[in-house]
């Protein structure tokens, strides 16, 4: 960085403020991080393992990061509390020891509503997120986002402070151009103020945005990437007027799925996931079982645990919501399409009307607002409100219909009728609909203002870009699906220079306070809430009695306008199911994640069944183990996109599916460049699905799945049955299955080293997990959960085709039919969680020739990193092939200062060469230990919990102490249907499974 | 003394062979450096030379980036390194046969190929072990196998492991190996030292010797050694390569748990070697003129030798086979269907062919004698013996119990550039061995044309005896 | 051998020149039956019965290899018991302390390895070497005892040992050269 272009770079007054009002540690930092030059970029850039090549050993490379690390000492310092407290510790505060975590309750927001949170600290230092069990939302239970957010926050790509232009810039300056707006609108010199937001529910947020709009006459738009516009519609078509539907699954008997997967998706899916999870355990002769019947375009996670499942095109679900009212006997005409059947309509509708009260239909989220409206009133016909699904006053604060308002706001824009532009969060430049043309618009727009977490590609767009304080950095408030209230509470000052958005609103209305004071004034004046229940709501997590009321769900005429007719080959669009709309496209561990059915990670494919492959002339019949896919071209209109082709059974035929917020261009290190961008095919009038397009292969690609086949090949993996089934055996155990060594079962009979048994008998606690695949949705939490908690390595798309990524856990993904043969159009889908199953006969053991991983007497398959010389035999002699190896230098990428934050003090960060695996939370064990020693109280069930099993939703994972008798984990192991994987290796693991039992309508024709 | 072999006659061929003239045709190899074809010395030299950087480049690369540099993953943690490692050993193997169990047989042929059978053992033992070292993640701290210790947290290392019994059977096989020989060149360095006129080759050859003067004491103590070592090394080369396959027998893959891996791999570590022997042989005696000394009867018994042991590795193919499918265990089916018709089925073929139909041709005298022909044979099985260690590893990792877990294997580039480079750092070692060190066994070569011609204790015709001797006196 | 004294004898033996093994052979048995004791024959190659005829039976090396091929097999199950057993135990896949299954490679690896160096460095000890230098490299024409020529030497520590009656009779064998070495 010469001499002269530093002159040449730096407003000297702009670096003067900067510096005037830098903190601290600021002072420490270069000029050029001050001025965010190109080298400085391209230092932090090198210096960020690329997902490509994460780690490749180069010493340009290493002088750069020692170079930048230097520079970033500053930022490595960080301000973990608010500078206020920062004094030596005479007298350490009686909650903080050093090393002992302490949990505070929190709000994560996704897609506008609330889910509780508890975060585990370190000093102040946020690591872990869990649920928060008195949240409504939550139940203690978390999804794969929320545990994965936590590396959001750490990462070093994040907007680091105001710019102008792409010039550093300060909040000053920035604030101070928007008042002038503000001055110059008053006096009419400029045109009047907008603001775009994403959907909220924030009371704090939408009392301060009125207060702004009534000071300034600025107009609010609302727009998100992935709105729920069908969903509040399809309400105000089945009722008039706004309100929110709260389901209520553990009341169901049946449940019907017209396109809905609300194991992933919508406010509170993960609380409906534990609710319909409490439907489905199996105990002994208790079998009271719901019923699924779901109808599904792109396959979902509610469709691949469904009883009876039919899939169908995105555009003929509605078809379907109208045989089905036409079955219940309301409203008239309407026959299921072809592909569903009248057999499955009219069984699942025999079975709606014998569970009047006590079953409930559930429109897909992206299902059209008939769709929705037809749902509402099937319920209400059936007499399911306000047992099954209540209606509440709505949740959201001044819900709009996005893309309707975005539309208003592009008009304006475009009249030249908007001369100032705030966006607070949201990347409208890269999501909004494509016939909008957004970005054009923008340039219209004389003052234009964006603030985020990252710098985007509105950013990039926009004349200013203010840094967002990210959840964990700043006050708020936020509210669950069903309208409970809860305060956002900071875990840390902000790492960057960031504001909240709140903060930032309230700013521009001359109120220089903080979050803090604006939250609490707001909940303590307006809302009268005394200083006692404030802090308990602070220490809960909840704000009581705010759950929104019920209303009177009266149903006007439904006068449905036909179906718009959609034709030839149909394109289904979808959030990603790792990435969202796009925002976490820089979360390396939520590219890694593998999408839950295809297990693919690191991009989005065109998704096929089949038949339609064949009939496109795709390459159906590749070799499963080949990482090269047809390279397709879709265009819909004008529009076009490139991605991989990947078969997927259970796809419904003649269409095809594309998950948007792929193909970044400003998403980070990581984001950019992975997948294509498929929102360019989106139109106003086609958000969800779209008709006409066409497909074309024009190569190969190659793409990163972490499994490749797809059948069990008749092996005895994944035990199922029906009901009857079960009731017939309840072992569900196929004939002729061999028992070595089996618990229980003549344990011993088969054991050649009773002699070791004696030399090693196993005492103290012994600890046991027990899965029970009855109640796995595959949703991906325990794999996040355990990412985050045990340190896992992100490898790269290149690592993952090479079969090195570095999870812990994994859930296998069987494709199976009722009689064993895989059906490629509508198969049965398994899912399986395995991690290291802690073998009491390990055969990774005795073949390690340095003893780097041995026995404890507690039963639990120890590795010792750093006795491993990383021969890799253990693995090569696993039979489940759970362990994973540093073939390279893959924490590296953690040296980064921001992200060394990330790391769990309580595991060792493992480096290049050695074997690692799942340790059953053994950090968490020995916590659990020490703190038995020192009370004395000797532990009780649930007192060790893992990651996985704390993350699930349904609760699947159960780990315990077998020597307990009362633990929960020996009555789940004592069920007939828990049984060992691999039986006859006699390696007698200390995992168990539950066999998965199903409760099919056997009256449905296939 | 020995039975004597009928066909004892035709193991020097020629006539007018003196001891000197035999002693000479091998000695002034190492001591008449002029002897020494440019093009067929240098060329081999040069290019092995060259090879041996490769590796250089290979390792320095290994150690700092990592094992990620190769083709191994997840599931299959084995590549290269484990089947270059079982290649080269099994290549050594056929040195220690030769000269250990023909000695036990009293197999008088064995003499004129034995140094130089034993020098390919020790050259192809060093390359195998290198192998075990370097695949390891941290190969700084492979040292950890052996039991200097209690090393790094107090710990041994855990002798159940079969890796373990590898350090043993390798270290103590290379240690065997090297002395074996080196006892064997003890008289031969005395020749030698005797014979050379210049200092150098004296005063070197003199230390090596250690002083021998050939006493018949020593003799008599020396073969008692020799013969014992014999003993020792042939129970020895059994175990070597029957701990090696332990590796993978001990394991409860399919496809490697199977009782018959030790002596199928043994057979085949022969079956290997002697490939090897005659691969190296066949040129040698050509440039070097030692036809009469490595005679067409060596190479053709050296040809039956790979037929029988041929016969034995297919017939333990065979077995395999038919063990998979009769065993009725349904991962072993699988692992074997999977061999032969998996994406792996290629290697799987070619194996048949390269060790079980190419050799079939040898039962054919006439091949057996014509040297192009029995040099592509050799060529093909070493290939061969390659791709079984590879089908061995990779068909039975890359699809195991779990289809979840099942994956693909391929070679890196620098998977390739250290196999190769292995070859170069054998080929080096063995030319350097060819140019100065005696890569015949003089004195038994002497010693067999003396059991070939002299009388043996039979009475000296008369004749012989007549003349005075010359006087000899004090200050002569 | 002998290590040089003061009183030092002049000559370290007489020695005879054979051209053919067969000759030397016999020329031994006779000096042998003769009754000289401190016989010594050198050959380029090892002359079978050429030991035996001059009197020389020994079978030590064989039974050195052999102990210490025991004390090996004891050293290696000895390393594996104390490690596995004494010194470290700990519970490896369930298997017992002391796996003798396990713990027999190394055994007989053991075994082997120091059998072998009982073989090697017992026969060289025996013999004496290395030994560089020795008188008898002085003889006449001795430089071909390792080409093609074969040695008798009568040493002078010999009871029966004069120069002149020594070299008459090894003569008499029909020797080519027959001349004094000196100790030197």
């Amino acid at each position: 960085m010469g001499m002269d272009n530093e002159q040449k770079r730096n407003d000297l007054a702009a670096l003067q403020a900067k510096l005037a009002q830098s903190r601290g540690k600021d002072l420490w930092r270069g000029l050029e991080e001050v001025s965010e030059t190109e080298e400085f970029n391209r230092w932090l850039d090198d210096e960020f393992p690329n997902r490509g090549t994460l780690p490749h050993v180069d010493r340009r490379d290493f002088l750069k990061f020692m170079g930048a690390s230097m520079l970033l000492a500053g930022l490595s310092g960080c301000r973990f509390l608010p500078k206020s407290h920062i004094v030596p510790h005479v007298m350490g505060p009686e909650d903080r020891v050093t090393g002992i975590a302490v949990y505070y309750a929190t709000t994560f927001v996704q897609d506008g509503f609330g889910t509780g949170v508890l975060v585990r600290t370190y000093e102040g230092r946020p690591l872990k997120i869990e649920g928060n069990a008195l949240h409504p939302s939550s139940l203690g239970a978390t999804n794969a986002t929320m545990q994965a957010a936590m590396q959001t926050m750490y990462d070093p790509d994040r907007a680091k402070l105001v710019t102008y232009r792409g010039e550093p810039s300060t909040w000053e300056l920035a604030l101070g151009t928007f008042r002038k707006c503000i001055e110059q609108t008053k006096k009419g010199e400029l045109g009047p103020i907008a603001v775009l937001t994403p959907l909220t529910t924030s009371p704090t947020f939408a009392a301060w945005m009125r207060k702004f709009v009534s000071q300034t006459g600025a107009r609010w738009y609302q727009y998100d990437g992935v709105g729920r516009d069908a969903a509040r519609e399809g309400v105000r078509m089945a009722f008039g007027d706004d309100t929110t539907p709260v389901y209520d699954f553990k009341k169901a008997n049946v449940v019907v799925s017209l396109d809905a997967d609300f194991f992933s998706e919508g406010p509170g899916h993960v609380r409906y996931t534990r609710d319909f999870a409490d439907r489905r355990r199996v105990h002994g002769e208790d079998v009271q079982l719901n019923r699924v019947y779901a109808v599904e375009s792109t396959p979902n996670l509610v469709g691949a645990f469904a009883d009876n499942k039919k899939r169908c095109k995105a555009s003929e679900v509605r078809q379907v919501a109208e045989a089905l009212a036409t079955a219940i006997g309301m409203g008239s005409g309407g026959s299921a399409p072809a592909s569903v059947g009248d057999s499955f309509v009219q069984q699942a509708a025999q079975e709606l009307l014998a569970n009047r009260g006590s079953c409930v239909v559930v429109p897909g989220e992206h299902q059209p607002k008939e769709v929705h409206a037809l749902a509402h009133a099937m319920n209400v016909f059936l007499g399911n409100a306000g047992l099954t699904v209540t209606y509440v006053e709505p949740v959201e604060a001044d819900s709009k219909n996005g893309v309707l308002s975005l539309s208003r706001l592009v008009e304006a824009m475009g009249a030249g009728q908007v001369g100032t532009l705030l966006i607070l969060g949201g990347n409208p430049a890269f999501d909004a609909p494509a016939d909008l043309n957004f970005a054009a618009a923008l340039g219209k727009v004389e003052h234009t203002f964006h603030m985020g977490v990252y710098a985007n590609e509105t950013s990039e767009l926009c004349d200013w870009h203010l840094p967002e304080a990210y959840f964990l950095e700043a006050w708020g408030d936020a509210r669950a699906h069903d309208g409970t209230a809860s305060i956002i509470q900071p875990l840390i000052e902000p790492l960057y220079d960031g504001k909240s958005q709140l903060e930032l609103v309230a700013a521009l209305c001359n109120d220089p306070r903080g979050g803090l004071d604006l939250v609490r004034d707001f909940w303590m004046k307006e809302r009268g809430l005394t200083k006692e229940a404030w802090e308990k709501s602070l220490h809960d997590g909840v704000i009581e009695g705010t759950a929104s009321r019920e209303v009177a769900a009266t149903l006007q005429p439904l006068n449905l306008d036909p179906a718009p007719a959609t034709s030839g080959l149909e394109v289904i669009f979808r959030p990603d199911p790792t990435i969202g709309d796009g925002f976490y496209a820089n979360n390396g561990w939520l590219q890694e994640l593998p999408k839950p059915l295809t297990k693919t990670t690191w991009d989005n494919c065109v998704y096929v069944s089949p038949k339609t492959a064949e009939e496109l002339k795709l390459n159906v019949w590749r070799d499963a183990d080949n990482p090269q896919h047809d390279l397709a071209e879709v265009t819909v209109g004008s529009a076009s996109v490139r991605a991989p082709v990947i078969i997927q059974p259970g796809h419904p035929d003649g269409a095809i599916t594309l998950h948007v917020g792929y193909g970044r261009t400003k998403a980070g290190l990581i984001g950019d460049g992975c997948g294509s961008n498929v929102y360019p095919l989106r139109t106003t009038a086609t958000m969800h699905f779209a008709g006409n397009a066409s497909l074309k292969v024009v190569g190969k690609a190659k793409v990163a799945n972490t499994q490749y086949h797809h059948s069990m090949h008749g092996r005895d993996i994944v035990r199922y049955g029906s009901v009857s089934k079960y009731k017939e055996n309840p072992t569900l155990e196929p004939p002729g299955t061999m028992h070595i060594g089996g618990h229980g079962k003549d344990e011993d009979k088969y054991n050649l080293f009773r002699q070791g048994k004696k030399d090693h008998a196993f005492d103290g606690h012994q600890w046991a997990m027990v899965v029970d695949l009855g109640l796995c949705v595959g949703c991906n939490a325990c794999v996040a959960a355990c990412n985050v908690e045990n340190n896992i390595a992100v490898v790269g798309k290149d690592q993952v085709i090479n079969g090195r990524e570095m999870h812990w856990i994994r859930i296998d993904r069987y494709y199976g039919s009722k009689d064993g043969a895989p059906s490629l159009d509508s198969p049965d889908t398994h899912f399986m969680p395995l991690a290291c199953m802690h073998c009491e006969m390990a055969p990774c053991e005795p073949v390690c020739p340095v003893a780097a991983t041995v026995h404890s007497a507690e039963g639990l398959n120890m590795m010792v990193y750093n006795r491993c010389v990383g021969t890799r035999y253990c693995s090569n002699n696993c039979p489940y092939k759970v362990r994973r190896f540093n073939f390279l230098y893959f924490t590296k990428q953690y040296e980064k200062p921001s992200l060394k934050m990330l790391m769990n003090p309580d595991v060792t960060v493992r480096s290049r060469g050695v074997m690692e695996k799942c340790t059953f939370c053994v950090q968490r064990i020995n916590k659990a230990r020490i703190e038995e020693k020192k009370s004395g109280v000797p532990l009780k069930d649930g007192d060790v919990i893992t990651a996985c099993q704390q993350a699930c939703p349904t609760q699947a994972i159960i780990f315990g102490d077998l020597t307990d008798e009362q633990s929960q984990v020996n009555k789940w192991r004592h069920e007939q249907r828990n049984y060992t994987l691999l039986p006859e290796l006699g390696i007698r693991p200390r995992t168990t499974y539950l066999a998965k039992v199903t409760n099919p309508n056997e009256e449905v024709e296939a | 003394m020995a039975p004597k072999d009928p066909l004892q006659e035709t193991f020097i061929e020629g006539s007018g062979n003196t001891y000197l003239s035999l002693q000479d045709s091998i000695g002034s190899l190492t001591l008449d450096q002029k002897r020494h074809n440019r093009f067929a010395w240098w060329f081999p030299f040069v290019v092995a030379f060259g090879m041996l950087q490769v590796m250089m480049l290979a390792i320095t690369l290994l150690v700092f980036v990592g094992t990620g540099i190769w083709g191994i993953n997840n599931p299959v943690g084995w590549g290269f390194a484990i089947i270059n490692f079982v290649w080269w050993i099994g290549i050594g193997h056929a040195g220690t046969l030769i000269s250990a169990i023909l000695l036990l047989f009293r197999q008088q042929w064995r003499n004129s190929i034995n140094r130089f059978a034993e020098a390919m053992t020790i050259f192809a033992v060093m390359c195998a072990g290198m192998f075990p070292l370097l695949h390891t993640g941290r190969p700084w701290v492979a040292y950890w196998l052996m039991p200097i210790g209690p090393n790094n947290l107090g710990m041994w290392p855990q002798f159940r492991s079969p890796l373990v019994w590898d350090v043993f059977a390798v270290t103590t096989y290379l240690t065997v190996s090297a002395l074996f020989w080196f006892i064997g060149m003890i008289p031969d360095f005395a020749t030698l030292r005797d014979k050379a006129k210049t200092f150098v080759p004296r005063f070197a050859f003199g230390m090596l010797s250690m002083g021998w003067r050939g006493a018949s004491r020593h003799w008599h103590r020396y073969e008692q050694a020799y013969l014992i070592l014999a003993g020792l090394s042939t129970p020895l080369v059994l175990s070597v390569h029957s701990i090696v396959s332990l590796d993978f027998a001990v394991s409860i893959m399919p496809g490697w748990h199977a009782t018959i891996f030790p002596p199928y791999f043994v057979a085949g570590a022969v079956y290997a070697g002697f490939a090897m022997v005659l691969t190296l042989a066949i040129p040698v005696r050509k440039w070097y003129g030692l036809e009469h000394i490595i005679t067409l009867k060596h190479i053709e018994w050296m040809a039956k030798i790979m037929l029988a042991t041929g016969l034995f590795v297919f017939y333990g193919y065979i077995c395999e086979a038919f063990y998979a499918f009769y065993s009725g265990n349904p991962f072993e089916k699988a692992m074997m269907l999977n061999r032969m018709t998996g994406p792996y089925w290629w290697s799987y073929a070619a194996l048949i062919f390269c060790n079980g139909l190419a050799p079939q041709i040898l039962w054919s005298k006439k091949i057996r004698q014509n040297l192009p022909i029995l040099m592509v044979v050799c060529f093909i099985v070493s290939v061969g013996m390659w791709l079984e260690r590879f089908v061995i590893v990779a068909t039975t990792l890359h699809r195991d119990f779990l289809p979840s877990s099942w994956g693909m294997y391929f070679g890196t580039i620098w998977d390739w550039g250290l196999y190769l480079g292995t070859m170069g750092l054998f080929t080096f070692l063995m030319w350097l061995f060819l140019r100065f060190l005696p890569i015949i066994n003089i004195f038994e070569v002497k010693e067999l044309f003396y059991k070939m011609t002299g009388r043996h204790g039979a009475p000296k015709p008369a004749a012989a005896v007549a003349g005075t001797p010359e006087k000899v006196t004090a200050d002569e | 051998m002998s290590e040089t004294t003061l009183e030092q004898p002049r000559l370290h033996g007489i020695l005879a020149e054979f051209d053919d093994p067969d000759d030397l052979l016999e020329a031994a048995g006779k000096a042998h039956a003769a009754g000289y004791t401190r016989l010594e024959a050198y050959t380029p190659f090892p002359v079978h019965g050429l030991s035996e005829a001059i009197g020389f039976k020994e079978a030590k090396v064989p039974w050195l290899i052999f102990v210490s091929g025991v004390i090996g097999a004891f050293a290696g199950l000895g390393l594996q018991y104390y490690t596995a057993v004494i010194d470290y135990p700990m519970n490896v896949g369930g298997r017992p302390n002391f796996s003798w299954p396990s713990f027999f490679p190394v055994t007989f690896e053991c075994t082997i390895l120091f059998a072998a160096f009982g073989a090697v460095f017992g026969m060289l000890g025996m013999n004496g070497l290395p030994r560089p230098h020795h008188p008898i490299f002085g003889g006449k024409n001795f430089e071909l005892a390792s080409q093609d020529k074969f040695f008798l030497c009568v040493e002078s520590d010999d009871p029966q040992f004069d120069p002149a009656r020594v070299s008459e009779f090894l003569r008499g064998l029909g020797a080519q050269n027959v001349s004094e070495v000196e100790n030197d």
